[in-house]
């Protein structure tokens, strides 16, 4: 079987080398951490080590770091575990958000950012304590948030303030103290660690988060369960990793330097094709490539049968083929949202993976009756 | 639980155990603790007509940390007059030994068992009263 | 695909000085065979199970899929009865609070044991105060429930009665078959805990009218992170959600499923579905040796639990009058636990082994030997020797010995308890 040009690391993503050894190596070598005995207290050590890891990728306190099974239940934990409370989250949440009993929606503008103005009158029609759900980057699109400024509002009015950044961590700096969030949702796999990890992280350690998993007293109370002790120190590899990569590393502007040429030479040989959010800061790795007039599902069958793996919409919801609701809520006209396509980059995605897309979709586009000029140029 | 060096030591090579004659008139005993609590601890001391305690001697059923705290105070009251020995605090042990919060206990026992003996052996020789003085 | 079974069990070679490990109840080591099956999916084939457009999201699909099969087989499920979840306490939450919540409307009241793991007694108090009735069924000496006193427990009001399959420190093993058969004559769901269960002994869903069971990843040789409840469809059992958003498996757990981990977990099922039989009989040898050398060699000790209805790779015996954590740290060439590894970081005694109405005293003096599929019988002469020699070594500093020596019985003394 051959293998197809991967770019839908928003999906999915290979665990970096580094991060394989290291969970290969808990998975043969691991003890229970609660256990008192050498190969107990090993496996507590591990975690321990992976929690300062995580931790300090964000600029938190390590207590804070509560690990999870990724980020839905991250997502899941904090809006369960707030008490009573208002709960609002912005109309392009990922539905691990939305559909997470969200009392109040907040409105976006036409490039998907968050509405400041109706967040804070919401705020201020409120007379209980809300919880105020944002996420950093958004899956879909890439766009970032407003985070540190909506963070500002939320505690001027005395909310609590929620930060997904399941999609933009190890993409992006990120510190919880410059964004001043409460919450932090992190998922390891999107930043090349394994699946099936992910954390909370509170900016106040003894935050009393009520616990959704209850038996055991794992996680400071606050997630009961044995850890997934391969999972968290590969999450922790990853994030040291990650850590190293923004801080210096050439990857990431790599990556935006294939992301902004796919989008230039897509422009240029399709005309009607729009980039959506191209006006606003995004990830780096993230393109949203609408084609009016052929629907995303197709581009991506075509594109696959091209041997070149790219989504519609999300994940999660891809298998229902249905529209996506993040493009709704920003407002976009029907033909451009059901045109749009994902395309997601990752360290491993070299220039030749753009030009294989480019001439694949080009093609397309040709074969559907639009023009096209020229083929794409060089890398 | 990781346990310090020292209670190692003194757990794989406990100082002073046995027994001395409970009859004795210069041997007071005390035993304290129970069972149902996880730690009893047995520990006996032999004065000197001169009032200092010439021998000790324990016996601990309980943790690492229980066994550590008697051998290490039958090894610091020897040679100790009464009110010195009498003088020895929980926390001096709990800090030569490094116990954890949750051992603590450990060292308030051993604390216990020495006032013990001693008020047993005041009580024998009828040193009470000189005591109150 | 090569057979289940084929390649053979391997051996797991100790690091020089590290402990003989004897815990299998608190985790196991994830056998080589799993950790091989389940490392392709980390780096090469590593897409989202849940994209539904090109190759590596279909591969990925097709592993999680042919592992759930693999957990059905080894219960006698069908693989859509199955959904994965973080691990066997999510399991026990989700099915617990899951059916309390969807039928609280025509039901509120839950029969438990009192020696259920602490998750799902944590989780009925939970529901206890939101308003729920629990009932906590008391056990026998031996530490099975009595078929009676669950029969009287059950009433109308009974949405799902949850009693473990195998308890985690006497490994003593449930009559499953039995409090089916009660559960689905009186109509209430029954929920079993079998992280302790499967691969050990033969299950059925079916024939033991199992409605929902919990089952873990890391307790049958298959990574931590990962478990699986059982939810039957016919007749059908339904849940509320604790973890929403996405809706994979079925809309009663969201989240992408983590494809490394759920073919760890289904490859793990098949090994153990594969080698059953062989392993029980072979465990049995090694537990039977192990008992038999202790007896031979230490007076006053004690079996905690029905020696008969117990899964082969567990022991938990009391020490007379030494002190467990003591003891521990005196057999520190071995790797056990005393009490339950999540109890243990507290002071306070098993309440498994009270609730069997071991005294406390006794309670104290207990450790629990978990024997696995990389126990060696060279292991268990060891561990005979080790323990031998660190109960005389205590034995003769312990106070309480020496009165037994001298026929006082401890219980005439007045203890000044603190």
């Amino acid at each position: 079987m051959s293998r197809a040009v991967y770019l839908d690391h928003n999906a999915g993503a290979p665990a970096r080398p580094e991060v394989a050894a290291a969970v290969a190596e808990a998975l043969l070598h691991g003890g229970n951490p609660s256990s008192i005995h050498a190969s107990g207290r090993a496996a507590r050590q591990r975690i321990e080590q992976a929690r300062a890891q995580v931790a300090a990728l964000v600029e938190a306190d390590p207590a804070g770091v509560i690990f999870t099974s990724g980020g839905t239940e991250a997502n899941a934990l904090v809006l369960a575990g707030c008490g009573r409370i208002i709960r609002m989250a912005s109309a392009v949440e990922h539905p691990s958000v939305l559909d997470a009993g969200i009392d109040r929606i907040i409105p976006v503008d036409g490039n998907g950012i968050v509405d400041l103005a109706a967040l804070d009158a919401m705020l201020a029609a409120e007379s209980g304590l809300a919880l105020v759900s944002l996420m950093l980057a958004n899956n879909e699109t890439g766009i970032i948030q407003p985070v540190a400024e909506a963070a500002a509002l939320c505690h001027a009015r005395g909310a609590l303030f929620h930060c997904d950044a399941a999609q933009a961590v190890g993409r992006m700096k990120l510190s919880i103290r410059y964004f001043n969030a409460d919450f932090l949702t992190l998922s390891a796999h999107k930043m090349g660690g394994p699946s099936g990890v992910g954390a909370v992280v509170m900016a106040d350690p003894e935050f009393r988060m009520a616990p959704i998993l209850l038996g055991g007293g794992q996680e400071r109370r606050r997630r009961a369960g044995t850890e997934n002790l391969s999972g968290i120190v590969g999450f922790g590899t990853a994030a040291a990793l990650a850590g190293d990569d923004l801080s210096g590393g050439d990857t990431i502007s790599e990556i935006c330097g294939l992301r902004d040429r796919l989008e230039r030479e897509a422009a240029r040989m399709v005309p009607e094709a729009r980039v959506i959010g191209q006006a606003v800061a995004r990830l780096p790795n993230t393109t949203c490539l609408a084609l009016p007039g052929l629907a995303g599902q197709t581009q991506v069958m075509a594109l696959d049968l091209a041997g070149v793996a790219v989504s519609a919409g999300a994940a999660c919801s891809s298998g229902k083929v249905t529209e996506s609701r993040v493009l709704a809520a920003m407002g976009l006209e029907p033909e451009i949202r059901g045109s749009a396509i994902r395309i997601s980059m990752g360290r491993d995605t070299r220039s030749e993976d753009v030009d294989c897309f480019l001439a694949a979709w080009a093609e397309l586009a040709r074969r559907k009756g639009y023009t096209v000029n020229g083929a794409a140029a060089a890398a | 639980m990781a346990y310090s060096d020292k209670v190692i030591d003194h757990y794989e090579h406990p100082r002073n155990v046995g027994a001395l004659d409970k009859d004795d008139g210069a041997v007071g005993t005390g035993l304290v603790g129970a069972p149902a609590c996880g730690d009893v601890m047995k520990l006996q001391i032999k004065v000197s007509a001169e009032g200092i305690i010439e021998d000790a001697k324990f016996k601990t059923f309980g943790c690492g940390s229980a066994i550590a705290s008697s051998s290490l105070v039958t090894e610091w009251v020897k040679g100790k007059t009464l009110d010195e020995a009498a003088s020895i605090k929980n926390t001096d042990i709990a800090q030569e030994l490094a116990l954890p919060p949750v051992k603590i206990h450990c060292s308030v026992l051993a604390e216990d068992a020495i006032k013990a003996a001693i008020a047993d052996y005041k009580k024998k020789s009828g040193k009470d009263e000189e005591a109150a003085e | 695909m090569t057979a289940i079974g084929a390649k053979p069990c391997p051996t797991l070679s100790r690091p020089k000085g590290a402990p003989v490990y004897l815990d299998y109840q608190a985790t196991t080591p994830c056998d080589p065979r799993v950790v091989e099956a389940m490392l392709p999916w980390f780096t090469e084939k590593f897409g989202n199970p849940h994209s539904r457009n090109h190759l590596y999201g279909w591969e990925a699909e097709e592993a999680v899929e042919k592992a759930r099969e693999q957990i059905a087989a080894i219960i006698g499920a069908d693989a859509k009865e199955v959904i994965f979840t973080s691990g066997a306490t999510e399991s026990n939450n989700l099915a617990l609070k899951g059916v309390a919540h969807f039928y609280k409307d025509k039901k509120n009241h839950i029969v438990t044991v009192v020696t259920e793991h602490k998750c799902v007694l944590d989780t009925c108090r939970y529901l206890e105060q939101e308003g729920f009735q629990v009932t906590y069924l008391p056990v026998q000496a031996n530490g099975l429930i009595d078929l009676a006193e669950l029969e009287a427990a059950i009433t109308d009001q009974t949405a799902i009665v949850s009693v473990m399959a195998v308890n985690n420190e006497i490994g003593v093993i449930q009559p499953l078959a039995e409090i089916g058969a009660l559960c689905r004559k009186k109509g209430a769901f029954f929920h079993t805990d079998c992280a302790q269960a499967v691969g050990k002994i033969p299950l059925d869903v079916n024939a033991m009218n199992i409605d929902l069971m919990s089952i873990s990843g890391h307790k049958i040789y298959g990574p931590k992170g990962i478990g699986a409840l059982f939810v039957r469809r016919r007749p059908r059992v339904r849940l509320v959600p604790l973890i929403t958003g996405g809706g994979q498996e079925r809309g009663m757990r969201s989240g992408t499923l983590p494809t490394p981990l759920c073919v760890g977990i289904g490859e793990a099922c098949a090994i153990a579905q594969a080698e059953m039989a062989s392993e029980a009989e072979r465990l049995t040898g090694l537990r039977n040796r192990l008992l038999g050398g202790l007896r031979q060699r230490l007076p006053e000790i004690y079996v905690n639990g029905d020696l008969d209805n117990r899964i082969p790779g567990n022991l938990n015996i009391s020490f007379a009058f030494v002190e467990g954590e003591g003891l521990m740290m005196g057999v520190k060439e071995l790797a056990v636990s005393s009490g339950s590894a999540c109890t243990s970081a507290s002071l306070e005694p098993s309440y498994v082994l009270r609730a069997l109405g071991v005294d406390v005293e006794m309670a104290h003096t207990s450790l629990r030997f978990g024997l696995g599929r990389f126990t060696s019988g060279e292991d268990i002469d060891f561990a005979i020797d080790h323990i031998v020699e660190a109960v005389e070594h205590l034995r003769a500093m312990s106070p309480l010995w020496d009165m037994h020596l001298d026929g006082v019985d401890i219980k005439s003394i007045q203890w000044a308890e603190h």
